[in-house]
């Protein structure tokens, strides 16, 4: 939702960044208000997820220009658990496996690593159970995932559901969606979109990278971005998914109609 | 097939220092007549007395020998071992080495059984502990039964040992709870040299749970840290027989947790019979320079054995596991699953041999080592070694060395973990595929805990 002079969560102002030695972001500006859902599409290959990396701090992407400040701090002061902590959460495009860890000594870890960089009380097992119990709900998880090794042999769905339940617990200011929708059966995406929903707050911000229009239909933007070559070359409504899904990203990424092959 | 695997950096240090042939044949004689007396005569004598005619034509092994090409022992051949002398200990020096859930505890002292540190009254009916040096002549059938009783470290043992301990399980007889067997050793001002040795005997029918540990009792009115001096040093050479009867099923823990001035050379020989089931999970953690020969000869068909081993070595550590499992008969099922982990410039070796003769159709044995390396200057020689003479068989052996990697390393930052926590969760679940066999909950976090720190440090 917009809102009238809220505080600005994310401000990025030209940013560039590459990776082994190539540059992909170049000249990304973006700012994210709290209350706001904001969608970032674009090709493939267009740095939608370097861009996720370079916000969270992924140690082989380095930034070569820009400024990007969360919640007024310089972003590239802070260390990505700092980050975390901070309230940027990331759910990976491609969730990690953790063999041998359990998803339960994980999720509780992670929330006391934020509690105790807050000052606030950390959980014992006893009572971070009564607290994930209640979590599972809003992704309708089987508690039966708590005891398995983080995402081992979950499948494409399962993985993206436990990404949600890790940002549920984390309850973060930024939710970065990095294509949270891709491979995800018609009930898996309304679950795991019904999951985003109920974690919007006028307070924080959720930044979705998607693909396909399909997920808006149910995570319904305020702005949509349109990434080409490492920037931003249009911003809009939500109207705009419905106008790219009929013309295609040429419409917005080309000045001028190219023909197949041609690039 | 053979994988070596060793770091960028890692250079290796070969050829070492040999010590001569006739420079190990002087220590071999000398360690033979420094080995502690006998306290009581008797049917023990005649069993250390034909040790001593076995050990005559044998020699202590170099680098060139093929069994021992990666673990050089000139560091022990350098050490004059003594006599260990009789050690006074306080229940409060067993502190750190017992845990509450773990009641039912035996404990060996110096080689010797120590009756009052053990929990003799509290033992379940159905099992008789007894010390070996008084053990009446009625168990001898089934000492040194096994194979490989012959072996140069094996045969010194047995010439050296002076008590140890004699554990039967009767016939079919369930013990839930537990035998804690800790072998302890009080080192002293020079070093000494240890010959602990154990005697269990699952009879037909019978389930037992055991947990044998090695390590050393450190107080700080024994430093255990001035090891140019010698003080400190000491060398455990172990062995124990296991012979489980028809059906019989055991669970075996065996953790080797010494002292860094330790050495320690331990078999652990087993022979089971049809329809037995025998599980052992080691962990290999302590000493400077340590080997296990776990030995598993399967004489009756329808025998299970599942092997599942840990390994960490820090520092300069080196930590060698020669496994041997033995088909002899049909319809047999063995799996075995070894893990390392290795950090600074220490080095583990893994030798897994698997012998499946004509006689041993339907064999079922799967053998896979996993390796994780936390330094570039770490070292993992692992081996499969696979004899395989039947034809209607099923092996499987795989191994592989890993790091930690960057993707899983941020993955955990980017839930909030610092970088130490992160290392912390990606190797506690590289290990606990171990230690979660491990049949005691405080048992089981003192080694994830130790594990966690000696990495640390
Ligand atoms: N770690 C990396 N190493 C090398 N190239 C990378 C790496 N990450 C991304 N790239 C390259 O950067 C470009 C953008 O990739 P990415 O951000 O994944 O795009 P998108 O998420 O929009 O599909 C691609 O050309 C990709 O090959
Ligand atoms: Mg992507």
């Amino acid at each position: 939702m917009i809102i009238e002079n809220s505080d600005v969560i994310l401000s990025v102002k030209d940013l560039s960044a590459e990776v082994d030695g190539i540059e992909i972001l170049k000249g990304l500006s973006l700012e994210i208000k709290a209350g706001e859902i904001h969608a970032i599409m674009g090709p493939n290959g267009s740095g939608k997820s370097t861009f996720s990396k370079v916000l969270t701090g992924h140690p082989a992407y380095t930034v070569t220009g820009g400024e990007v400040t969360f919640k007024g701090q310089n972003l590239f002061d802070l260390e990505p658990q700092d980050r975390a902590r901070e309230g940027i959460f990331l759910s990976f495009q491609y969730p990690l496996e953790i063999p041998g860890v359990s998803n339960l000594d994980f999720l509780r870890v992670a929330y006391n690593s934020k509690q105790k960089y807050k000052g606030l009380e950390e959980l014992d097992a006893f009572d971070f159970d009564d607290l994930i119990r209640e979590t599972l709900d809003i992704v309708k998880m089987n508690p039966a995932f708590l005891d398995r090794s983080v995402n081992e042999g979950f499948s494409g769905g399962e993985k993206k559901r436990n990404e949600i339940l890790q940002m549920a617990l984390l309850e973060p200011t930024l939710g970065i969606l990095d294509e949270t929708d891709s491979g995800l059966d018609i009930d898996a995406l309304r679950i795991v979109a019904n999951g985003v929903n109920q974690l919007t707050r006028p307070d924080n911000a959720v930044l979705m990278i998607t693909h396909y229009q399909r997920l808006l239909d149910y995570i319904v933007p305020d702005y949509i971005h349109v990434m080409e070559g490492g920037r931003i070359v249009t911003t809009g409504g939500k109207e705009l998914a419905l106008e790219l899904e009929e013309r295609g990203y040429e419409w917005v990424t080309d000045k001028e109609p190219v023909e197949v092959g041609a690039r | 097939m053979s994988l070596q695997v060793t770091n960028l950096e890692a250079e290796l240090k070969e050829p070492q220092s040999l010590v001569s042939e006739r420079d190990r044949a002087q220590y071999l004689a000398q360690l033979i007549e420094h080995r502690n007396p006998l306290v009581v005569s008797g049917w023990l004598g005649t069993v250390r007395d034909r040790a001593l005619n076995l050990l005559r034509d044998q020699a202590l092994p170099s680098t060139r020998d093929e069994d021992w090409r990666f673990t050089d022992l000139s560091a022990l051949y350098r050490t004059t071992f003594q006599p260990v002398k009789p050690a006074i200990v306080t229940s409060t020096d067993l502190d750190t080495w017992t845990t509450s859930d773990l009641p039912i505890r035996i404990v060996v002292i110096n080689g010797v059984f120590a009756p009052e540190h053990s929990t003799l009254d509290t033992l379940p009916s159905g099992i008789t502990v007894q010390s070996l040096a008084t053990a009446e002549e009625a168990i001898q059938p089934y000492l040194l039964q096994q194979q490989g009783m012959n072996e140069v470290f094996t045969a010194l043992n047995t010439a050296s040992f002076t008590d140890g301990v004699v554990i039967r399980v009767g016939k079919n007889q369930v013990i839930e709870t537990p035998i804690h067997l800790l072998f302890l050793t009080v080192a002293g001002d020079v070093p000494v040299a240890i010959a602990p040795r154990a005697l269990i005997i699952a009879e037909s029918g019978s389930a037992a749970t055991l947990i044998e540990e090695y390590g050393a009792i450190a107080s700080s009115s024994r430093a255990m840290t001035h090891q140019e001096s010698g003080e400190g040093t000491y060398w455990t050479n172990a062995v124990t027989e296991i012979s489980l009867a028809d059906n019989a099923q055991l669970h075996h823990t065996r953790t080797q947790r010494e002292a860094t001035a330790g050495f320690h050379i331990g078999k652990t020989a087993v022979a089971q019979s049809r329809d037995s089931r025998y599980s052992l999970t080691t962990l290999n953690i302590g000493a400077q320079i340590s080997r296990h020969n776990p030995e598993i000869v399967l004489t009756g068909i329808q025998t299970e054995t599942h092997l599942n081993g840990l390994t960490l070595a820090v520092q300069s550590q080196l930590s060698d596991t020669h496994s041997l499992i033995h088909f002899a008969q049909p319809h047999c099922i063995a799996k075995q699953l070894n893990k390392c982990i290795v950090n600074d410039r220490a080095r583990a070796v893994f030798n897994g041999r698997i012998e499946v003769p004509k006689a041993a159709q339907q064999t079922n044995a799967a053998q896979l080592s996993r390796n994780l390396l936390l330094s570039s200057k770490a070292r993992v020689d692992t081996k499969p070694q696979l004899e395989i003479v039947a034809d209607d068989v099923k092996c499987a052996h795989g191994a592989t060395v890993s790091q930690l990697e960057d993707e899983e390393i941020f993955y955990l930052q980017s839930r909030g973990l610092d970088r130490e926590s992160a290392c912390d969760l990606l190797v506690k679940g590289f290990a606990a595929e171990i230690t979660e066999k491990v049949p005691s909950e405080k048992l089981r976090s003192q080694l994830l805990t130790s594990i966690l720190s000696l990495i640390r440090d």
